[in-house]
């Protein structure tokens, strides 16, 4: 095998897995906007709020300790314990139902029945707020996360070493693949396929496709809309913090992260803002296409960092020829 | 009482057609006018000049474009920061002299432009590549534009920070406005006076605003609204609904542009692309139409006075005052910020400029409740 | 039947002038429902044409096809003796064709007065420099437009209203605006998609006057669309029948209403 295939391959692979990362982001956004007609731009800013939470939380960090000391004086930082990363992934996940609460409760209900544009700048705003909020709340540094590499072990070590092993017997290269890549591989898989069954087979489920379907009518048949919008901004909260733990791992739990997932946008427009599959697709053939774009034309003829832009020209161009999107139904137009 | 109108009546149409119908509005403006000209350039100093009011007329002229695409237009873009970039370094390269090159050879180099052609140069160049981003928005919309606009700010940004040509091929990649003058009185470089760069801008803001404010009250303005209100029905009543959109994001960018190139040649000096005109500037400048009002021009500068208005009362409040540490002042204003947006949007979609025209009812009727 | 060139007079003295436009062999279809099948009718100058039918006959569609915004799959067009080349619906309405809408289609956050402004954007020109000095061209362009506007709102007596938010407005004041919106662009063919929809019958009366009154005084071509038969019969010269997309009877009121077959499938056979 040449080498200049294999190592194409290889940035294939490499592009994939950062594809399932933004994929994950992307869900967030479908699952707000099928269900409210939200645009959710905060998506991303509440990964990076439930990562730093997360963080905070595992190290027994006070929260608000920089105001508190800026105010009184003190001199507090730490509680001095330090929590195991399943019981902190439980309270992060009980932070984040509180926070879905709050945004229901004191923003979107005051908005309903507004504009989707200005329903979207809310969402702006909402993302600076929630920002400032977890910086005063766990500090701006940069953290590192330490949840499934050193401590749970939940993933033989040797894996990359073994397909690096295997790759190099059979094709005579070996490919490398991040642990990290493929445990955030399996555990989208595992998210979307429980997404896909709670909404198959549960009652909440059913409730929550009869309101993205037809808000009046799911009101008529005794669906409760504020709760089942409580309950997905739940769910996208969850599916925050799990991208936020992935990218955090990766890459260390700091503001980048917030932008990173503005690359969520571009995968929704390729994808649809409905479509969970959309969401997917497009996350992986976002994933692949800059990394390969970046590998063949970007470094080698365009000076490099074309990463920056690349998803939201692709999808501009894309949308240009397609506006409703990969799945996106078509749009009819009355007057 | 305090505000009257009585007795005030439009005899022509072009009386009643005018920006200021109200005889109060009219005197209110030509005093505030007679100020900012007159008064203000004999007291102004440094600290007022660059803290407050150079980047309040700046942001203004931004905040006044955006608002033609977003408030009048119905079309919310996220590439302000980059349009504003292309602005600047449109500026740059008409102050220093464009440099045209084929095959690696000079063909020939354009003499350098004064100043403020080089400032205009820069609106136009914006206004073209609006015009380009704009064209998408025939066949997307809403949201879809909004981040398809996205592409505009990342591409733009990068452009400028990799191509060298644009940098004039200096080693640190950042543009350094050289010392330019405008009748014998500097207006770039390190040793400008303050009055001079204050009224640099003011003519631009003043005339921007003018023309702004001519534009939304006549036929642009109408098909424009008719646009954001309705698009399907604009079209059906004789709206050509690409050439109204694409009018809107010329002359939105080209106030973005002429923007651009003030906040780099006359109020930073320096710039470094990704620093002064990141993604964060887009939403600066969307903030402040939010918070001052979508759809007016008044609502652009009341917008753009408080966004700046609001580090500076924060810093003075909480670093000088409180004593506190500044990245916790500045975390804090993200979080009022953010606030303000979302309560803005919740009680008065409008933002200050409708909490004006409700304050003048009031006003009219005091002490009277009704 | 009269020819297609000449003009007549009616029994109440107005003069019908020529066909101004035509429709041939009209057929539209969405994906694989056929919305209108194979319809022809003709619009002559100075009448009022009403096109009737049940709910889902394809009426609205008709008026789409002229206004333009529907491209239909077969058929053409003929407006003032030559065939109309496919255009947009703005390349439409400057042509002449104005329209209301069954939904009011106002432009919610505009006045009144600029509302009816957006209907004489057609015939506005001043380029954005001249607007952007507004002195000169641009002023005077926009006060001539402005006489004319107000006209237009003289005639409809809204002109207590003017400055007021068109979102502030009552249903039946926002159907008077829109048909003040489309008088202003001065149009050789008024469309009314469904003027008295929702109106109680002190409204249809004000409306039904007005239309007359367009009709009379500015000499305007209307084609309307209307469910209230009464109306109908009375406002109109001829009218076309339409039902599941075809036309079943075409002609004047009492040719219509004496027609077998849309006494069958419209007005309900008569039980004896």
């Amino acid at each position: 095998m040449p080498e200049q295939l294999a190592f194409t391959i290889e940035v294939f692979l490499n592009g994939l897995m950062a594809g399932v990362l933004y994929a994950l982001v992307a869900l967030g956004f479908v699952l707000i906007y099928k269900a409210s007609g939200i645009f959710n731009y905060a998506q991303g800013v509440m990964a990076l709020f439930a990562a730093m939470t997360l963080v905070g939380i595992q190290n027994g960090q006070v929260p608000f300790s920089h105001l508190i000391n800026a105010i009184f004086g003190t001199e507090i930082h730490h509680f001095g314990w330090h929590v195991h990363s399943v019981l902190a992934i439980a309270f992060t996940v009980v932070v984040m139902i509180i926070l879905a609460w709050a945004v229901q409760r004191f923003v979107f209900r005051h908005l309903v029945g507004q504009e989707p544009i200005i329903l979207f700048m809310a969402t702006i705003g909402l993302a600076y707020f929630l920002e400032g909020v977890a910086d005063l709340m766990w500090g701006s540094e940069i953290k590192a996360l330490d949840v499934c590499m050193s401590e749970g072990n939940c993933l033989p070590q040797g894996m990359n070493g073994w397909i690096d092993q295997t790759t190099f017997d059979v094709f005579g290269y070996g490919f490398f693949i991040d642990n990290l890549d493929i445990v955030a591989s399996i555990v989208a898989a595992l998210l979307v396929a429980g997404l896909v069954m709670f909404a198959q087979y549960t009652k909440q489920g059913r409730a929550m496709r009869a309101v993205a379907d037809d808000h009046q009518a799911a009101l008529s048949v005794g669906v409760s809309l504020n709760f089942i919008w409580i309950l997905v901004w739940s769910l996208a909260g969850f599916v925050a913090l799990v991208a936020g733990i992935m990218w955090g791992a990766k890459s260390g739990v700091q503001f980048s992260l917030s932008l990173i997932a503005l690359k969520a946008l571009p995968v929704l427009m390729l994808g649809g803002f409905t479509s969970i599959p959309g969401a997917i697709v497009g996350g992986l053939i976002i994933g692949v296409g800059e990394k390969l774009f970046e590998f063949l034309i970007g470094a080698p003829f365009l000076g490099g960092a074309t990463e920056n832009w690349f998803a939201y020209m692709l999808a501009l161009l894309f949308l240009v020829f397609r506006p409703q999107g990969l799945f996106g139904e078509k749009i009819i137009e009355r007057v | 009482m305090f505000y009257r109108e009585a007795g005030d009546f439009s005899t022509t149409y072009a009386e009643d057609q005018q920006t200021f119908p109200i005889k109060f509005d009219r005197y209110r403006y030509y005093v505030v006018l007679f100020i900012a000209i007159v008064v203000v350039p004999f007291v102004i100093n440094d600290y007022w000049a660059n803290s407050l009011l150079l980047p309040f007329l700046i942001y203004a002229i931004a905040a006044i474009g955006l608002n033609i695409l977003v408030g009048y237009c119905g079309q919310v873009s996220l590439g302000t920061g980059g349009f504003m970039a292309v602005g600047a370094y449109a500026c740059y390269k008409f102050m220093t002299g464009v440099d045209i090159w084929w095959g690696g050879e000079l063909l020939f180099r354009l003499p350098e432009f004064n100043i403020f052609f080089s400032v205009i140069m820069g609106g136009v160049m914006t206004a073209l590549v609006g015009v380009l981003f704009g064209l998408p928005s025939l066949r997307i919309k809403g949201f879809y534009l909004a981040v398809a606009t996205l592409a505009a700010q990342f591409f733009l940004v990068w452009l400028f920070n990799r191509v060298s040509w644009f940098y004039n091929y200096s080693a640190s990649g950042q543009i350094n406005a050289p010392e330019r003058d405008l009748f014998g009185v500097l207006i770039t470089g390190p040793s400008t006076e303050p009055w001079a760069t204050y009224l640099f801008c003011l003519f631009f803001t003043i005339v921007c605003a003018v023309v702004a404010r001519n534009l939304t009250r006549g036929a642009s303005g109408r098909k424009w609204m008719a646009i954001r209100d309705m698009d399907i029905a604009a079209e059906i009543i004789g709206v050509n609904p690409l050439r109204a959109k694409l009018t809107a994001f010329a002359v939105s960018s080209f106030f973005v542009g002429i923007s651009g190139a003030l906040f780099f040649a006359v109020y930073l000096g320096a710039v470094e692309v990704g620093e002064a005109f990141g993604i964060t500037k887009s939403f600066l400048v969307l903030f402040m139409i939010i918070i001052g009002g979508l759809g007016s021009i008044f609502g652009s500068f009341a917008g753009a006075a408080f966004l700046v208005l609001l580090p500076v009362v924060l810093k003075v409040v909480g670093v000088d005052w409180l004593g506190w540490p500044t990245d916790i002042v500045a975390h804090l204003q993200l979080v009022i910020v953010g606030g303000l947006i979302v309560m803005f949007l919740i009680l008065e979609p409008h933002g200050l400029a409708q909490l004006w025209r409700v304050a003048k009812e009031k006003l009219r009727l005091w002490p009277f409740p009704h | 039947m009269k020819d297609q060139a000449d003009s007549y007079v009616t029994d109440d003295g107005r003069t019908i002038g020529p066909v101004v436009m035509e429709m041939k062999n009209i057929t539209l279809r969405f994906g694989g429902v056929e919305a209108i099948k194979d319809i022809s009718f003709d619009i002559r100058e100075g009448e009022i044409r009403a096109i009737i039918g049940p709910n889902g006959a394809g009426k609205s569609s008709m008026l789409n096809v002229i206004s333009g915004f529907y491209v239909p799959q077969e058929g053409e067009v003929w407006y003032k003796g030559a065939k109309r080349p496919p255009m947009k619906p703005f390349q439409v309405a400057q042509q002449g064709i104005a329209r209301t809408f069954q939904n009011i289609a106002l432009f919610e956050g505009m006045s009144v007065l600029d509302n009816v402004m957006t209907g004489r954007l057609t015939h506005m020109e001043s380029g954005l420099l001249g607007q952007s000095i507004w002195k000169g061209k641009a002023e005077a362009e926009e006060i001539a437009n402005r006489e004319v506007a107000e006209k237009i709102i003289d005639f409809l007596e809204i002109q207590a209203i003017r400055k007021t938010p068109v979102a502030r407005l009552p249903y039946g004041l926002k159907k008077r605006v829109e048909l003040a919106r489309a008088l202003a662009a001065e149009p050789t063919i008024l469309l009314l998609d469904e003027p008295m929809a929702g109106m109680n019958v002190e409204e249809k009366e004000d409306m039904s006057r007005f239309v007359l009154d367009v009709n009379d005084e500015f000499g305007t071509t209307i084609a309307l669309i209307e469910h209230d038969m009464g109306v109908v019969m009375d406002l109109s010269d001829r009218v076309v029948v339409m039902d599941y997309g075809r036309k079943i009877g075409d002609g004047t009121p009492d040719e219509v209403r004496n027609n077998q077959e849309v006494i069958d499938a419209y007005l309900g056979v008569a039980h004896d």
